[in-house]
């Protein structure tokens, strides 16, 4: 068995790291209070490749795997996560189009994202249909060679920003079977009836852009169809199981931001006499910090290898996202605890550290419904 | 243009409390991070961007073991169009003995420039620069932070003490030792990554290089390394500005400084 990063992983590794340090450190703390970013560090990123590499290279992509767009993911989260996101969900539905999408879809949707001139999102969540997508009302209904998109999606990350967005439709509601009334559509944010609207006083990732959208009868042409009408569950299903991995990543670069944050300050910070560093109570929380983060990070590798390597597993994917999520809300719990009061003042990066973890437990799948899916697989049959 | 540059990859020494080893002869790098060394990485940008302006060749050189070929891939991604690494063994270096070594190398590759850093952010030496112009006969600069070449010489600015500035010209085949600021270092990209892996990266072992015993024995030894003692007589003055500001010249006057 072989846990070692290959050169090339570790040279985007490090090539991400220096890219995050030079461009985000002096601009989080403004675009996190502000709620603002600029798109010139997205288009830079571009420009240096570290955005969409696990699109194929037919699709102006990289080629890589999953595993790399973990690798960047970690880098970046680990400086800022706010702005990481900014950077790097602009691709969030690339996967899905790469999957599902026509030879046509994929060369018109894929290539500006990886050169910077276009952003993707995707629009599943409703008011009344969060955990469980399978409530989502906004409808596509068929009108000769178009559809007609009515409803309206919340919390859509990039949602001002996007110039496309993959949304999940209600195309067959009466089909008995709930996992088939669905569809995904690719939909032009400069069609008539579109409407976005930032959504302010985030708790974290405060630099990336979450907007609630409504759809007035959003004419698309059938065209827009991403893979089959009616397997649009089962297309979100395969989407997240990629997806996912993303968040581990995120999740472990945060944690590790925690740690650092935390080592800086109390081998400086000084109280009755020592520095903080010497009392064992904190030791531990350091070194329970290390392994739990270390623990997480095999976890997603395993599972982004896995899917690289055409063996996903599911319930691995799943086991991943909860508990890198959950790993990296403790983290950063202990992390403002050993900064004292200084770690509730946003001049302290802990404190948006603090902030931003929670986020991880939440979108694509809270950590109650990735252990469902763990469940399920145990308990199955 | 044709263009070597030497680099090095260091320690990352920054706010980290250094450990000295049991024998009292190095700092302990094992737990240690490492990079490109800063100047390093100033010189590499400068040799790519005189190639993308002139055209030409540009070879990255280390002395080094196999880990320390992150710095030449890095200068591959930055885009050196080859590479190559001399594995020193056993061999006790100096900035004698590496330029000694890096001369042989260099004597074999097509050069019109050679570039080093000003020095290296390990030990700080910023001997081999020099070292290696003279073992090469090349007419050389140090602290250079700005290169317009012409024809077959360049006009170069130098940095001298106290922040003055002399513009000089230079023939070519030279050697100059390249200071930090003279450009901003591009980030490496991706596609970057991507080449550097089908580039060539050429392993010599420094035995075949024809070197003599003298060219590697070393002109340095260290005796010890030590942390410097804790010393008496700090004192933090505390308080708005003006008491500091009038502490300050109480002391000055008291010691005799000032009248
Ligand atoms: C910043 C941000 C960005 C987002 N980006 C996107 C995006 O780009 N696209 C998109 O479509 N959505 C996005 N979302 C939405 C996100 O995916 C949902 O918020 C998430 O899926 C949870 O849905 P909900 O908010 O409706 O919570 P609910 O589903 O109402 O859940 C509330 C709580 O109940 C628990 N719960 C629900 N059902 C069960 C059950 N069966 N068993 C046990 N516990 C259960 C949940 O785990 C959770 O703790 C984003 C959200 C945020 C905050």
């Amino acid at each position: 068995m072989d846990f070692t990063l290959s050169k090339e992983q570790i040279d985007i590794q490090k090539a991400a790291r220096e890219f995050a340090l030079g461009e985000f450190s002096e601009k989080a703390q403004e675009f996190d209070r502000n709620e603002t970013f600029d798109p010139q560090i997205w288009k830079k990123a571009c420009d240096l490749g570290f955005v969409g590499v696990f699109i194929d290279e037919a699709y102006g992509g990289a080629g890589l795997g999953l595993l790399e767009h973990c690798l960047i993911t970690e880098e970046f989260w680990a400086v800022d996560a706010g702005m990481g996101n900014a950077v790097l969900t602009t691709t969030f539905g690339a996967e899905l189009l790469g999957l599902f999408g026509t030879e046509e879809q994929k060369k018109k949707y894929l290539p500006p994202l990886v050169e910077g001139k276009a952003v993707i999102g995707t629009a599943i969540t409703e008011p009344d249909a969060g955990s469980d997508v399978t409530c989502a009302v906004t409808s596509a209904e068929k009108d000769d060679d178009e559809y007609v998109i009515n409803g309206s999606k919340m919390f859509i990350t990039n949602g001002t920003r996007a110039n496309y967005l993959n949304v999940f439709c209600l195309t067959d509601p009466d089909n008995p079977d709930r996992h088939k009334r669905h569809s995904f559509f690719i939909v032009e944010t400069d069609r008539p009836g579109f409407e976005a609207t930032k959504i302010h006083g985030k708790l974290g990732i405060r630099a990336n852009d979450t907007a609630e959208i409504s759809f007035s009868n959003v004419r698309i042409p059938a065209s827009n169809l991403i893979g089959q009408e009616g397997n649009g569950f089962k297309e979100l299903m395969n989407f997240f199981n990629m997806t996912r991995l993303h968040i581990c990543a995120q999740a472990v670069g945060i944690a590790r931001a925690a740690l650092e944050e935390s080592i800086a300050h109390i081998k400086k910070r000084h109280q009755f006499g020592a520095p903080l560093a010497s009392f064992q109570v904190n030791q531990f929380k350091v070194a329970e910090m290390a392994t739990m983060i270390r623990a997480a990070r095999n976890l997603y590798y395993e599972a982004a290898w896995l899917t690289d390597n055409g063996k996903m597993d599911h319930a691995l994917t799943a086991m991943a996202k909860w508990f890198s999520g959950q790993i990296a809300v403790k983290c950063a719990d202990e992390a403002l605890q050993m900064h004292g009061g200084y770690g509730y003042i946003d001049e302290y990066k802990v404190q948006r550290i603090y902030r931003d973890a929670k986020i991880v437990e939440i979108y694509e799948g809270t950590k109650e419904i990735e252990k469902l899916i763990v469940a399920r697989s145990l308990l199955r049959g | 243009m044709d263009i070597v540059v030497c680099v090095k990859r260091v320690p990352l020494t920054q706010e980290v409390d250094l450990e000295i080893d049991p024998q009292k002869k190095e700092v302990r790098k094992d737990m240690l991070a490492y990079s490109i060394n800063e100047w390093d990485n100033y010189a590499i940008e400068e040799a790519v961007l005189l190639k993308e302006k002139f055209g030409g060749d540009v070879t990255a050189v280390t002395v080094g073991v196999e880990d320390d070929e992150e710095v030449l891939r890095r200068c591959l991604a930055m885009g050196a169009d080859r590479a190559i690494r001399v594995e020193p063994g056993d061999l006790s270096l100096d900035p004698f003995v590496i330029s000694r070594i890096l001369a042989e190398v260099i004597k074999g590759v097509k050069h019109d420039l050679v570039l080093t850093g000003v020095q290296a952010d390990d030990v700080n030496d910023g001997a081999v620069g020099t070292m290696l112009a003279e073992h090469l006969g090349l007419n050389h600069a140090a602290v250079v932070t700005r290169v317009e070449p012409e024809g077959n010489e360049a006009t170069i600015h130098i940095e001298l003490e106290g922040g003055t500035d002399e513009v000089s010209k230079i023939k070519f085949p030279a050697l100059l030792s390249i200071q930090t600021g003279i450009n901003e270092p591009r980030y490496v990209s991706i596609m970057g990554i991507r080449k550097a892996a089908k580039k060539e990266l050429k392993v010599v072992k420094v035995e075949e290089l024809g070197l003599s015993e003298d060219d590697l024995t070393p002109w340095v030894s260290v005796d010890e390394v030590f942390l410097p003692p804790e010393t008496e007589g700090a004192e933090i003055i505390e308080g708005d500005p003006g008491t500091v500001a009038e502490e300050i010249l109480r002391i000055i006057k008291e010691k005799g400084v000032s009248t």
